[in-house]
């Protein structure tokens, strides 16, 4: 490795350092993602008023807009976990891009199924094949393809090496699904908060809509750490520090 | 209370979408656990085969 990766970041290669740093950070990152989703949801479903033109149903935005920065999110952090992996062989790297699909797997699957929930009141339609639903589709498909290819082989590096071109081939639908709102205008809105410029959104609402956000990047931490936990005693069982902890936890579990 | 319940008539739409988020993250969040879990048992009882065949008859 070169010269210039930070020693904390080279030892975070090593297998039982990372389960060690996971298993410290995971409770951490659980307890506040738990406490920062509650405080959004009381801001959003309590505090927040009711929208002039949807009234109520608007709220579904506190879940299916960070769900659907996730989906996105993720599958950007899985592709650099890929790169890392197929480049630098590190096994963390491969396995942390394995572990982030079925998170974002999950997350790309509650966008649906809430933009849907949204959309019926809304658009008075479940589904329709506007651009922004449609890419976001092949995104939950992707993710699947992912999952699936990396299962299909014998050996789970060989698995991972080619999971993680198909991650990489898969990116270019990101941008798709972020700009269609933008390329193709249909049926979805367009975007609602802003990096650059004025958001188009109330601050009693906005704010809710950014600790939700929160609370998800942090449930995506605790999540994919606990993954990488489970998978390094699977892949790593034949190792001395995996026999140790199963040893070790054999009285409490 | 029932008011907010009520969501301004949309209950079902917003409270099955909260439903599902929080229904598909306690499952995704307790996969991992449970699959950790499970790997270690396997270990042990591996480690205590090839124990056994090691020592024959000092089985614990």
């Amino acid at each position: 490795m070169a010269n210039w990766v930070p020693l904390w970041l080279h030892k975070l290669g090593s297998p039982p350092i990372f389960y060690r740093f996971a298993g410290i950070v995971r409770p951490w990152a659980l307890t506040l993602a738990i406490l920062a989703a509650a405080v959004a949801l009381y801001g959003g479903l309590v505090l927040a008023p009711a929208d002039y033109q949807q009234g109520d149903a608007y709220r579904i935005i506190f879940i299916h807009v960070p769900s659907a920065w996730m989906s996105l999110f993720i599958y950007g952090a899985m592709a650099v976990a890929a790169f890392v992996g197929l480049v630098w062989r590190i096994k963390i790297a491969e396995i942390v891009a394995m572990e982030s699909a079925p998170i974002g797997a999950a997350f790309t699957f509650i966008t649906l199924v809430t933009g849907s929930l949204w959309g019926k009141p809304m658009w008075g339609t479940w589904w329709t094949w506007d651009a922004r639903l449609t890419s976001e589709l092949v995104l939950l498909f992707l993710y699947i393809g992912v999952i699936g290819l990396y299962h299909s082989f014998e050996d789970r590096r060989q698995g991972a090496r080619a999971a993680s071109f198909l991650v990489l081939i898969g990116i270019v639908n990101v941008p798709i699904v972020h700009f269609s709102v933008n390329w193709w205008y249909t049926l979805h809105q367009g975007s609602t908060v802003r990096l650059v410029g004025p958001s188009r959104i109330d601050a009693s609402m906005l704010w809710p809509l950014l600790t939700m956000m929160a609370a998800t990047k942090l449930y995506y931490v605790a999540s994919l750490f606990a993954r990488v936990r489970a998978e390094l005693i699977a892949s790593e069982g034949g190792k001395e520090w995996v026999r140790a902890i199963a040893l070790g936890e054999d009285a409490r579990s | 209370m029932s008011h907010f319940f009520a969501m301004g008539g949309y209950a079902f739409y917003v409270w099955t979408s909260f439903a599902v988020f929080f229904v598909v993250l306690l499952i995704d969040a307790l996969a991992p656990i449970a699959r950790r879990r499970r790997h270690l048992r396997q270990l042990r009882s591996r480690m205590a085969r090839s124990e056994a065949r090691r020592r024959p008859g000092t089985t614990a």
